[in-house]
């Protein structure tokens, strides 16, 4: 199992109290965005490979959504940190 | 003729661990409230509370049967004794003009006392926490797993913890504690 530091409770914790809530840092504009944009927004991902920004949620703990900064070939997380934070640089 | 109107816990009659290390107990019934805000609702919550809830994650603090646990950076569960009168109107009042929610949950959830030298131990049976002292210490507070059910968990003493279980899966809790007594021996 995964220990991940939740940046709101400040302390590692299980994996089995968190929930995956998919790549991080995705703006929402559909005033402004064009039919191309707002087809990536809705329907497009990136498939990393290596460091990957995601949304992850503390469900059963604090609740609170972050972001973390995980290798998507080793499982490694090099970072966590608070919903609207920018992206660490990649260690 | 009036009729009867008799409160009873889901967890009558239920087997709860009772071994030379460990005993676990149905908590009295509580009033119990969920408060979410920023830090500014802290200072009016204390004056009308007597307790203010802590700004420390996972933290807790008490006085007397009044208790506010953190849930997180803006949502805490204020515990008061059952019949703490128009506690929902004094708080409201006294959060006036501060953005908040307020939600009486009295009867949502149950609370649950583990007790003695082999609670921690009771707890490791089915919660993924370190409970150690060193890693989760006295005052401690968290919502976390036991087992598939959500709870809230306070160390209140060494050996002593309160959890807070649904109510709903309030039997599901008490079998598996009580089967995992069974098991520690
Ligand atoms: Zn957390």
């Amino acid at each position: 199992m995964l220990l991940i530091h939740c940046p709101y409770c400040e302390m590692e914790r299980p994996e089995v109290e968190f929930k995956y809530g998919g790549q991080a840092h995705l703006v929402r504009e559909p005033q402004k965005a064009t039919d191309e944009e707002w087809t990536d927004f809705l329907y497009f991902r990136d498939n990393t490979r290596g460091l990957h920004a995601e949304r992850w949620r503390h469900a059963v703990g604090c609740g609170r959504f972050f972001n973390c900064l995980r290798d998507t070939v080793s499982d490694k997380i090099a970072a966590t940190y608070k919903a609207g934070e920018p992206r660490p640089s990649s260690p | 003729m009036t009729p009867e109107v008799v409160r009873r816990s889901v967890l009558d009659g239920r087997p709860l661990p009772a071994t030379g290390r460990v005993k676990a107990y149905p908590l009295p019934f509580a009033t119990r409230l969920n408060l979410r805000g920023s830090p500014d609702v802290v200072e009016p919550v204390r004056k009308a509370f007597g307790v203010a809830p802590p700004t420390q994650p996972m933290g807790s603090a008490s006085a007397g049967e009044r208790a506010a646990l953190w849930l997180g950076p803006d949502e805490w569960l204020l515990l008061a004794e059952e019949n703490a009168g128009d506690l929902m109107g004094t708080l409201t009042s006294a959060l006036g003009g501060v953005f908040h929610s307020l939600v009486d949950i009295s009867h949502r959830q149950v609370g649950i006392a583990i007790e003695g030298p082999g609670a921690a131990r009771l707890l490791a049976a089915g919660c993924p926490l370190d409970l150690d002292a060193r890693a989760f210490p006295v005052g401690m507070s968290t919502r976390t797993l036991l087992v598939k059910a959500e709870i809230g968990l306070w160390r209140r003493e060494e050996n002593f913890f309160r959890i807070e279980v649904l109510r709903s899966f309030a039997p599901y809790v008490a079998r598996i504690l009580d089967l995992a007594a069974r098991d520690q021996g």
